[in-house]
C-alpha cells in the first residue's frame, strides 16, 4: 500500500498540566489514505474534534508523531511546513461562529488567496473567489460575493466555509460536524457538493460526525473509525463497521439509534449498557475504558489490560478492533451469561 | 394521594386538547411575521403527537401559544384552544392570569430544549422541586418529597443521591431525566417536549427515549413533542403532524406519514434522511423556506415543489381528509402517491446513483 497522506503514530493529546491534565487522546494510531473518505464517529468527548484539529495542524500533539506524506510534521520547516498546512484544510462545525461577521464573503475568500499567492492582485482574487463560489453551488456568484455572513442562511454560510477551505487548493479537507447545524433538507445537498468536489478536485475527506447513519451513507465506499474516550475502538470498511459491527461499543451504538421507519425502529433489538454513566477523562477505568458499561465485560480480563487495535480471528469483517475477548478468542460472551 | 397514578389499558379516543384555527403573528419592523397560520389539531388522552418540520416552521411558537408563554411581540391573532378534563372544557386563551398559572404545570407542562441550563445552579434539586410545587399551589412538603423520590426512581435516577444533589453534580443525560421528572411533578395531562433529545449523545438519547416511554405508560399523560428528527418521531409518536411555513400541511398516524405520505414536503423530508438499515438515494429539497412576512401566494411550498402547477401558484390547498384521519393540504396528492413508490423498496444491498 502506498504511503498514507496523513498518519497518526501513537498520538496523544492532553489539556492542562500535571495532575489537572485531561488526556483527550491516548496513543491513537490512524491513517488517512489518499483520495479516501474516512469518517470519525463517536459521542461528545471522544476526541474526534481534537483528532481533526491535530490532523490539520491547528493543534500540536503532546505525544506521538503526525506524518504528512510520510514526513513527521514537527520536523517540517519553512516552505515544507507551509505546503502541509495549505494541503490540509478544516471546515468547522458552526458556520455562525467560523466566519468573521465584519468581512464580506469576498474578503473571507480574498485574504487567504492573496496571502498564499493563489491570486496576485484584486482582480485575480475576484475571479478566483467567483470560481470557488460557483464550485460550492453559491450561484449567481455576483449576488453572494458582496454580502456579509449575516445575510446568508446557515446552509449558505457552510458553503462559504467550504469555499474558504478550498482557497489554498488543499489535498485533504477535514469536515468537523460540517452539517450538524443545518436543516435536514439542506444537509444532503451540501454533502453531495462535498462528494462531487472530492471527485473533480481529487480530495481526501476526513468527515467527523456523531451521526452513524450519515456516516454510513457518505462513507459507503470509504472507512469508518469509531472513537471512545480518546481511542479508536474499531476501524474498517464502512460496510463492515455498519453492517457487521464487532466491537461491543459499536454494536451498542448501532442498536441504540432510532430509525426513520416506525416498524423497524419498534422491532429493533437493543443492547443494554451495564451503566449509563460515561467515565470522566480524568478518572479513566483501568484496562479497557469501556468495561464498566460493556454488556460483554469479562472480569479479570477486560479490567486489567488496555486492548490495542487488532484483527478479529475468523470474523467476516476486516475491521480492526480494540477488544481482548474479540481479538484473542474471536467471540464475545454476554456478561454474567 | 399516593403520588404516581397508573391508568392502564388501551388508548381511548378521549380528547384532552382541541386546537382550532389558531394563528400567531410576531410584530417585526418589516411587518407581521405570520409564524403560525390557521392550525387545528386534537390531542387525545395517552397519545404522543409529534410536530415535525424544519427550523422556522412554527413548531415552537405553536407550542408556546398553547400554554400562553409567547413573547410580548407575538400575539395569537385568532383561534381557540380547548382543554378538556373529566368531561369539562376550559378555554385556555380566556383564562385569567391566575388561572393560567395553575393551568401550566398542573394541567399542561412544557419541558424546554437545553436541559443543561434549566436548573438553578445554586439550588439543590430538592429545593427546585418544592419551589415549583409551591409556585403552582402544592405546598405540602411531605407530599412533594414523596412524589419527587418516586419520579426519580421512575426516570432511573438514584432518588436519595439526586434529591440532595446540585445540578453540576449530574451529567447531561441525568439532568434531562431530572427535568422530565420535574415536568410531570404535578401530574399534568399534557406534556410538551421541545426537542427532548437534541444535542444529546446517542446512548444518552436512547436512555431518554426509553424513560419517556415508561413514564407515559405508567402516568398516562399525552405528549406533544417537537422535533426535526424523523427517526425520533418514528419511534415515539402515535400521530405525526408535518409543519411547513407555519401550517400543518399533513397529519396522520405515524404509519400514514412514514409509509403513505401524501404531501410532497413530507415525502421530501423522508427522502432526505439517511437510514442505518436499507438504503436509497438521498435527495434534498431544493430551495429554502419562505419569508413569513411576505409568503408566496397559493401553496407556500410551491416554489420548492416538483409537482407545482398553475393552480398551486394561485390557490392555497385546504387540509383535506383522505380517510381515517389522514389529512393533507395538496392539490396533487395523486402525483405524490405515484412518486412515493419505491420509497421503502429497500433491500440489504445499497444502490445509489
Amino acid at each position: 500500500m502506498s504511503t498514507p497522506i496523513l498518519e497518526f503514530r501513537r498520538v496523544s493529546r492532553s489539556f492542562g498540566e500535571g495532575r489537572a491534565a485531561v488526556p483527550v487522546l491516548r496513543n491513537v494510531d490512524l491513517s488517512v489514505n489518499e483520495l479516501e473518505f474516512l469518517c470519525l464517529v463517536g459521542e461528545s468527548g471522544c476526541g474526534k474534534t481534537t483528532t481533526g484539529k491535530i490532523l490539520s495542524g491547528l493543534l500540536p500533539p503532546t505525544g506521538g508523531r503526525v506524518l504528512f506524506e510520510g514526513q513527521d510534521v514537527s520536523t517540517l520547516k519553512g516552505e515544507a511546513y507551509g505546503r502541509y498546512r495549505r494541503a490540509v484544510q478544516i471546515v468547522h462545525q458552526d458556520p455562525y461562529a467560523s466566519l468573521n461577521p465584519t468581512q464580506s464573503i469576498f474578503d473571507i475568500l480574498r485574504y487567504p488567496l492573496l496571502r498564499h499567492g493563489f491570486a496576485k492582485n484584486h482582480k485575480q482574487a475576484h475571479t478566483r473567489a467567483s470560481e470557488l463560489l460557483e464550485l460550492v453551488g453559491l450561484t449567481p456568484t455576483a449576488d453572494v460575493i458582496g454580502k456579509y455572513p449575516h445575510q446568508l442562511s446557515g446552509g449558505q454560510r457552510q458553503r462559504v466555509s467550504i469555499a474558504r477551505a478550498l482557497t489554498t487548493q488543499p489535498k485533504v479537507i477535514v469536515a468537523d460536524e460540517a452539517v450538524s447545524m443545518v436543516d435536514v433538507s439542506i444537509r444532503i445537498s451540501i454533502l453531495k457538493t462535498l462528494m462531487k468536489m472530492r471527485e473533480t478536485l481529487g480530495l481526501t475527506i476526513v468527515f467527523i460526525t456523531h451521526d452513524l447513519a450519515l456516516a454510513k451513507y457518505f462513507a459507503w465506499e470509504g472507512r469508518i473509525a469509531v472513537m471512545y474516550l480518546g481511542r479508536v475502538v474499531e476501524v474498517g470498511a464502512t460496510r463492515d463497521v455498519t453492517g457487521r459491527p464487532q466491537h461491543p461499543y459499536t454494536k451498542t451504538l448501532l442498536s441504540a439509534i432510532p430509525e426513520p421507519d416506525p416498524d423497524r425502529t419498534r422491532r429493533k433489538e437493543q443492547l443494554s449498557l451495564r451503566s449509563e454513566d460515561v467515565p470522566s477523562l480524568t478518572e479513566l477505568p483501568a484496562g479497557c475504558t469501556f468495561h464498566p458499561r460493556c454488556p460483554f465485560f469479562e472480569p479479570g480480563r477486560c479490567d486489567r489490560e488496555e486492548p490495542e487495535l487488532e484483527a478479529v480471528p475468523r470474523a467476516e469483517s476486516d475491521a480492526r478492533v480494540a477488544c481482548l475477548p474479540l481479538t484473542e478468542d474471536g467471540t464475545l460472551r454476554p456478561y454474567g451469561g | 394521594m399516593t403520588g404516581v397514578t397508573t391508568p392502564q389499558g388501551p388508548v381511548e379516543r378521549v380528547p384532552v386538547l382541541e386546537v382550532e384555527n389558531i394563528s400567531v403573528a410576531y410584530a417585526a419592523a418589516r411587518g407581521a411575521v405570520r409564524a403560525v397560520n390557521n392550525v387545528s389539531f386534537t390531542l387525545h388522552k395517552g397519545e404522543a403527537l409529534a410536530l415535525i418540520g424544519e427550523s422556522g416552521s412554527g413548531k415552537t411558537t405553536l407550542a408556546l401559544a398553547l400554554i400562553r408563554m409567547l413573547v410580548r411581540a407575538a400575539k395569537v391573532t385568532e383561534g381557540r384552544v380547548r382543554y378538556v378534563k373529566n368531561g369539562a372544557a376550559q378555554d385556555v386563551l380566556g383564562l385569567s392570569e391566575r388561572e393560567i398559572r395553575r393551568f401550566r404545570w398542573s394541567e399542561c407542562a412544557m419541558v424546554f430544549q437545553g436541559a443543561q441550563n434549566a436548573f438553578n445552579p445554586v439550588l439543590r434539586l430538592s429545593e427546585q422541586f418544592s419551589d415549583t410545587a409551591r409556585a403552582h399551589g402544592k405546598g405540602d412538603r411531605a407530599w412533594v418529597k414523596r412524589r419527587t423520590l418516586e419520579l426519580f426512581k421512575l426516570v432511573r435516577l438514584d432518588p436519595e443521591r439526586v434529591y440532595n444533589a446540585y445540578p453540576h453534580e449530574l451529567s447531561g443525560g441525568m439532568k434531562q431525566r431530572a427535568l422530565l421528572a420535574l415536568g410531570v411533578l404535578l401530574d399534568p395531562q399534557v406534556v410538551i417536549l421541545d426537542e427532548p433529545t437534541t444535542a444529546l449523545d446517542i446512548l444518552t438519547q436512547r436512555a431518554i427515549i426509553d424513560v419517556l416511554a415508561e413514564m407515559q405508560d405508567r402516568l398516562g399523560f399525552s405528549i406533544i413533542f417537537i422535533s426535526h428528527d424523523l427517526a425520533l418521531a418514528a419511534e415515539m409518536a402515535d400521530r405525526v403532524a408535518t409543519m411547513y411555513a407555519g401550517e400543518i400541511i399533513e397529519t396522520g398516524t405515524v404509519d400514514d406519514i412514514f409509509y403513505e405520505p401524501l404531501h410532497p414536503y413530507t415525502l421530501g423530508l423522508l427522502r432526505s434522511v439517511p437510514r442505518l438499515s436499507g438504503s436509497q438515494d438521498l435527495i434534498s429539497i431544493p430551495g429554502s423556506p419562505p419569508d413569513l412576512i411576505s409568503p408566496p401566494p397559493g401553496c407556500k411550498f410551491h416554489p420548492r415543489c416538483p409537482f407545482a402547477s398553475e393552480r398551486c401558484r394561485s390557490e392555497a390547498p385546504p387540509l383535506e381528509d383522505f380517510g381515517a384521519g389522514h389529512l393533507a393540504a395538496c392539490w396533487h396528492t395523486d402525483r405524490v402517491v405515484e412518486a412515493r413508490q419505491g420509497l421503502w423498496s429497500d433491500g440489504a444491498v445499497v444502490t445509489r446513483g
